[in-house]
């Protein structure tokens, strides 16, 4: 059923419209009532974040309400363009040229495919294992073993976040959780929202209250304070929203909880990446955001758990 | 044009093209862009780095023997690319490169050229030197101005030797141009052309 003609879903759909009006509301007053050269760079980013929050829920919205295709087209192209800032920022060499070709142009097809079919025996070990087993042989193949190790292991662990853990989000569209087939869309919903949400709280209560870092040296936008604050928002507003999931309030609040956490391992590792490379974002993608990655970075590491342990308990 | 469009079109979206404008000269302003030249995707690179008006300007200089030899590239070359072949063997009076390009410059193209001749193995600071016949063209046409320019990333979209291009983030970034300084000597041209290439780099 689409999302737009599924009545459960109009709370959210009005939830969202009405936060990206008040922060929009927001950024105009912030406009007016900031002066400081430093207040201006900041409202300058705040409206340009918010204006590509704009764009992305309207492209997200409009794919999941298509159906299960456009859905797995937007995160294929997602995993495409992730994949493609991370291989850029990772330095690799000649020899692993013919590696990329199969990563870009047969792996990450591949995994879509295999979603798309429904396959899904094979989708949760093709990357893992197939993927990991070929990569390495195919670099070996071409025959130069400087930094062996380090150039395989880079490529694999792109396959892994950028592709196979992303295309876990799309992959939720085909749980069979009996009672619930034609509303997995409303789950997806679920899923991007709590995480999304999360990291957009961390972000505001960073900024009002954060004192306490997290690890300076990873992510200095992160505190402590952000944490709390983002996660428990997340957590309340997953368990206000429980009706659209095949769970109860108390559960929907676990799996906010454990989701938004996991989103904010994601942000860690994939900032640690950044700053041992010596960039502030992935791209320039999105404005105000950075590149696809650093948007996509705790939903990557969000997307596995929370698909493993819905299947774990509400599917059988 | 509406083919060279498109292509460029691709390559933005393929190679998510990163670029720095410089100035914003009109676009009827002839020019001669200068780049590194690390790839065969190079040409591309920059074509698509550039807005849809200068595109349409812009005539690269790209070797006779290689876009020549079959007829599937000859028409690419002529009716897409829009090249003037520069020829890298048995050189006469009468196919003499500095001579194609000045026409080409007369008839009020802009070009892009490659001084460094041939593609470095991977790219790379410094560039190689440049050659000198970017000095002769500039000599007999003083008043055009030389767009340094430095395309980052191209070689590991498409090394040397490879046949199937990877998608891989590329910069074109441009620099303030230059002009030949009149008695300027060749050599301190060549070296202050290339430097200013370099500097785009960073």
């Amino acid at each position: 059923m689409s999302i737009f003609a599924d009545a459960a879903m109009v709370p959210m759909l009005i939830g969202i419209f009405c936060i990206l009006l008040l922060s929009s509301l927001v950024t105009l007053i912030l406009k007016f009532k900031l002066k400081s050269t430093e207040g201006k760079a900041l409202v300058e980013n705040l409206s340009a974040r918010i204006k590509a929050w704009w764009v992305m829920i309207a492209v997200f919205l409009a794919a999941t309400a298509t159906g299960g295709a456009a859905c797995l087209i937007l995160f294929a192209l997602t995993s495409f363009i992730a994949l493609r800032e991370y291989i850029t920022l990772t330095p690799n060499c000649r020899a692993d040229h013919g590696s990329l070709t199969w990563a870009f142009f047969v792996i990450l097809p591949l995994n879509y495919i295999l979603l798309a079919i429904h396959w899904y025996g094979l989708f949760v070990i093709f990357i893992p294992v197939y993927a990991f087993l070929w990569i390495p042989v195919r670099s070996a193949l071409s025959g130069d073993s400087k930094d062996f190790l380090a150039r395989t292991a880079k490529i694999q662990w792109g396959l892994m976040t950028c592709v196979y853990f992303v295309s876990y989000a799309p992959a939720i569209l085909g749980l069979a959780i009996p009672g619930y087939e034609t509303h997995t869309a409303r789950l997806l919903c679920f899923l991007v929202f709590v995480v999304q949400i999360s990291d957009v709280m961390q972000y505001v209560f960073g900024k009002l209250l954060g004192r306490h870092k997290v690890a300076p040296n990873i992510s200095p936008n992160k505190t402590v304070e952000g944490l709390i604050g983002g996660v428990l928002s997340a957590t309340i507003l997953g368990a206000l929203f429980y009706w659209i999931t095949p769970f109860q309030p108390w559960q929907a609040a676990v799996m906010a909880l454990l989701i938004s956490l996991s989103g904010f391992g994601g942000g860690m590792v994939m900032s640690a990446i950044k700053r041992d490379r010596g960039v502030k974002d992935y791209g320039s993608l999105i404005p105000g955001h950075g590149g696809m990655m650093d948007r996509i970075d705790s939903l990557c590491f969000a997307a596995p758990l929370f698909y493993h342990l819905t299947k774990y308990f509400y599917v059988h | 044009m509406i083919m060279l469009n498109a292509i460029c079109g691709f390559i933005r979206f393929f190679t998510g093209i990163e670029k720095q404008r410089f100035d914003n000269a009109p676009v009827t302003t002839q020019r001669i862009y200068i780049a590194n030249h690390s790839s065969h995707v190079d040409c591309m690179v920059l074509l698509s780095a550039l807005p849809a008006a200068i595109r349409r300007t812009v005539r690269p200089a790209a070797a006779e023997d290689y876009w020549m030899a079959t007829p599937l590239r000859r028409w690419f070359a002529v009716n897409v690319l829009h090249i003037v072949p520069i020829p890298r063997e048995k050189l006469t009076k009468a196919n003499n490169p500095i001579t194609r390009l000045v026409n080409a410059l007369d008839q009020g193209s802009s070009l892009i050229i490659f001084p460094e001749g041939g593609r470095q193995e991977k790219e790379q600071l410094p560039i190689q030197d440049f050659k000198c016949g970017l000095y002769h063209l500039c000599k007999q046409r003083p008043e055009v101005e030389l767009v340094p320019t430095y395309i980052g990333n191209a070689a590991r979209v498409l090394p040397k030797g490879k046949f199937l291009p990877v998608p891989i983030l590329c910069s074109v970034k441009f620099g303030q141009p230059i002009r030949l300084v009149q008695g300027e000597k060749k050599e301190d041209f060549l070296k202050r052309a290339q430097l200013a290439v370099e500097k785009c780099a960073s």
